[in-house]
């Protein structure tokens, strides 16, 4: 059985699945950002992979995945300064301590 | 193993068992430094993976932005945060993600096995790089131009953030 589209997409719910449980489960933010990180790359394996086997003469899903690193270096670029600003204030990256907007 | 795997299913069987053994070594273990080095690991096998989709300019750009740059950033965030000893410790909805993750998974693959998908058999553009910079220059220029706008303001944000206080 030859590779086809749907091993790829297989192997991207899985990774985005385990990006998804290290989002919820960690608790260091730091952690929290690279879980988000594997989410967002099984995101752009699907759009190359629909790219190559569904509209291979269009170039469309890969320029999504374009965006989407891009996004995503933004992304990165953000939270790593926002949770340093955290941890100057409060010392602790620990997520289940960063409670202070907490009802 | 059929006799007749050919090179293409053999690389991507190793590259996708790679891959996922990376990303859960990645949410799995304690340390956290192994884990940003897991997740370089994994960048660059799913580098390798977009050139097995015959994607050679995003193969290249995930090496440049993920494996170098965002590396480097999260490398230096876990520095710049010295929680190494508290390493990353699961919180108290580690079961429920499973479970929940889980069943993410089980439905995404039950969809994605059960549809039917209009696989093109048309020929890919010759030059990968070339066809991407005539859908990104012409079809997409706005998008691409409010994409340097969003760095732009990142780069903005990120430096207001960690100015600290004046003085």
């Amino acid at each position: 059985m030859t590779v086809g589209l749907q091993h790829y997409l297989v192997l991207s719910a899985v990774l985005f699945s385990i990006g998804f449980y290290g989002a919820i489960s960690k608790r260091n933010a730091v952690v929290i950002l690279m879980s988000l990180e594997i989410m967002l790359n099984a995101v752009n394996i699907t759009l190359v992979a629909l790219s190559r086997y569904v509209t291979p003469v269009a170039m469309t899903g890969q320029v999504f995945a374009i965006f989407v690193m891009t996004v995503a270096a933004a992304e990165a670029a953000l939270g790593l300064a926002i949770i340093i600003a955290i941890y100057r204030s409060r010392e602790t990256v620990d997520v289940e301590k960063i409670d202070l907007m907490k009802w | 193993m059929p006799a007749d795997i050919d090179g293409l299913s053999l690389s991507f069987w190793i590259l996708a068992v790679v891959t996922v053994g990376a990303a859960v070594a990645v949410v799995a273990t304690r340390n956290i430094f192994r884990a940003a080095i897991y997740l370089v690991l994994s960048f660059v096998t799913i580098a390798a993976l977009y050139l097995t989709l015959s994607a050679e300019f995003l193969a290249a750009v995930q090496i440049l932005i993920y494996a170098g740059a965002i590396a480097v950033l999260l490398i230096f965030g876990i520095m710049l945060t010295r929680e190494q000893r508290a390493g990353s410790p699961s919180g108290r909805l580690s079961f429920p993600a499973l479970g929940v993750a889980g069943l993410v998974a089980f439905a995404l693959t039950f969809v994605i096995l059960g549809s039917r998908w209009n696989v093109s058999q048309a020929p890919l553009p010759a030059d990968n790089t070339v066809a991407i910079a005539d859908a990104l220059f012409n079809q997409f220029v706005l998008p691409f131009e409010l994409a340097s706008v969003l760095l732009l303001a990142a780069i903005i944000g990120a430096i207001v953030l960690v100015r600290g206080s004046k003085e």
